[in-house]
């Protein structure tokens, strides 16, 4: 087994805001099979503010816990705000990923903005601190694996 | 966690990476670190006992698969079998040409000796494998050509349990003039093995597959075929192997060899039974579960499926605070951090090996380990799919 925190081992065991929001105001989707993972994040707008946050991960044990905790650090934050979660956060909140398992962390805050990108771009607005479409969070030929 | 932890129902099915240690091997093996501690090489009278242990066992693993004692030359692990019998075996055949073929479902330890050959100026051929993991005979044949010295196809696969039709390969190699080695790891000590049956011109086995000890493994080459040793250093091993004895492990070896031997139809028809079970049972408990590997061309304690819209590791995590132990060939279990190369070969798709599953049973399994593992897996099953992506656009789709 991975070295998992404590921290991990409840995030994976007993995962946050899983699922789908049916009307959801943005949809992020990362990952694909043959890396092994995949992320789609729902999110909920309200005032600006993320009311709801929601996601289905296809993944490891990191990948879960990622998800689960993104969701938990985004939920209630501003769209400013939670465009500034980056993977070094996630893992830190987390108490650490297995080295290996780091590119996980990765995951669940492109997932994150990818929402919020779809979001902004519905209703054709421009969000500080969001990350313009391909800047690095393209899966090249390289996989993002967890 | 915590205490809880160490009360529930412990059930090893992972005796595809390791067993455990029979306890008559175990008594075989403690008299040769303190009682018997010479150097097999040394002209003493504990040299002597040392010497007369190994050349004990030696006759023990050479009865297990039909060959002469002479003809064993024990190693440290089966990878280091698999290295020595690929590289040792080209590099004693170079002057007659420089192509080797092997299957694209070996092991590392075969594959990737290949490739360092590859690097050295050797030409690979892989011959793939059709959905069950069945290399054709005839499909090595069409690619051996005039400079092939070394074709190597294991005898069974260790993740999707089949089981090759070594003898047919084997014929048609030898037809050719080239060496035939199989890596009989996974297979020596479970099923019948005979290097005359099949033959080969070598073969690889491994104690720690047939509950003897770690760090014992054991390279079969037939008379007057020339290994290059992967080490430089003294005599031991015919020259063939340098380095001082492992006398306690090769023991041990020697003893689940002799056990083996003995129990092969018992233990078969024990595990077979429980692996049917298995193979009945999990599909018939879980939707979307399909059996990797042929459902009787297989090793009898083997049964390895792949589970749909999920991914392994998530599995072994929560089958292991059930007390749960396999493996899964998924990319996030594997250091590599890539999906299988065997299920990967075998035509399946990267999103189902993520979800590989692989139980290898053992001698201390019983019936009533069946019965856990078919109550605890659909449940974990079911909540790892109420959260994945795959399994809600397929059930969309199916509305």
């Amino acid at each position: 087994m991975p070295a998992y925190s404590d921290k991990v081992m409840d995030h994976f065991m007993n995962p946050r805001n899983v699922g789908e929001i049916k009307d959801a105001d943005g949809i992020g989707e990362v990952g694909n099979p043959v890396c092994g993972d995949m992320m789609t994040f729902y999110i909920k707008v309200k005032d600006n503010r993320l009311e709801d946050v929601k996601f289905q991960t296809f993944g490891c044990g990191a990948a879960v816990a990622v998800s689960s905790i993104t969701s938990e650090m985004a939920k209630g934050k501003t769209l400013e705000e939670a465009v500034k979660i980056t993977p070094a956060l996630v893992a830190k909140e987390l108490e650490g990923l297995p080295k290996n398992k780091y590119h996980c962390s990765n995951l669940g805050a492109q997932a994150l903005q990818e929402a919020i990108r779809n979001y902004a771009k519905k209703k054709g607005i421009k969000i500080e601190g969001l990350q313009e479409k391909g800047e690095g969070d393209e899966e090249g030929e390289e996989c993002e694996v967890c | 966690m915590g205490n809880e932890k160490n009360t529930i129902r412990k059930v090893y099915m992972d005796n595809m990476a390791t067993t455990r240690v029979l306890p008559e091997v175990l008594d075989a093996m403690l008299p040769y670190f303190r009682d018997v501690y010479g150097n097999p090489q040394s002209i003493h009278s504990w040299g002597d006992e040392a010497r007369e242990a190994i050349e004990s066992a030696r006759e023990q693993v050479a009865a297990l698969v039909g060959g002469d004692a002479e003809e064993i030359i024990f190693t440290s692990s089966g990878s280091e079998a698999n290295n020595l019998a690929v590289k040792g075996l080209a590099q004693g055949q170079i002057t007659k040409g420089k192509h080797i073929i092997i299957s694209a479902i070996e092991h590392f330890s075969v594959l990737h000796a290949a490739r360092t050959l590859e690097k050295a100026g050797f030409e690979i051929t892989e011959v793939p494998v059709d959905k069950y993991g069945f290399v054709d005979p005839d499909e090595v044949a069409r690619n051996i050509k005039k400079e092939t010295i070394l074709v190597s196809v294991m005898h069974a696969n260790g993740e999707v349990g089949t089981i090759e039709p070594i003898a047919d390969i084997a014929r048609k190699v030898k037809e050719a003039g080239a060496l035939f080695h199989t890596d009989a790891v996974a297979s020596a000590g479970s099923i019948p093995v005979d290097v005359n049956k099949l033959g080969v011109d070598a073969l690889s086995l491994a104690g720690n597959e047939f509950y003897g000890p770690k760090g014992s493994g054991a390279l079969w080459v037939r008379k007057r075929v020339r290994v290059i040793p992967l080490m430089d250093g003294g005599v031991q091993e015919g020259g063939r192997r340098p380095g001082t004895e492992n006398v306690a492990a090769i023991v041990g070896m020697g003893k689940a060899a002799e056990v083996a031997l003995k129990d092969i139809p018992a233990r078969g028809e024990k595990l077979s039974r429980m692996r049917d079970r298995l193979i009945k049972g999990l599909p018939a408990a879980i939707d979307h579960v399909f059996l990797t590997g042929h459902p009787t061309e297989r090793l009898p304690q083997h049964a390895s499926f792949c589970v749909e819209f999920i991914e392994g590791e998530g599995m072994l995590l929560w089958l292991d605070r059930d007390g749960i132990a396999v493996s899964s060939g998924s990319a996030c279990t594997s250091k590599a951090l890539k999906a299988s190369h065997v299920l990967i070969a075998m035509g399946i798709p990267h999103e189902k090996a993520q979800g590989s599953l692989l139980f290898g049973l053992g001698v201390d399994n019983n019936e009533a380990d069946i019965d856990y593992v078919l109550e605890k897996l659909p449940p974990i099953v079911n909540r790892l799919r109420q959260m994945s992506p795959l399994y809600a656009k397929f059930m969309k789709e199916k509305r």
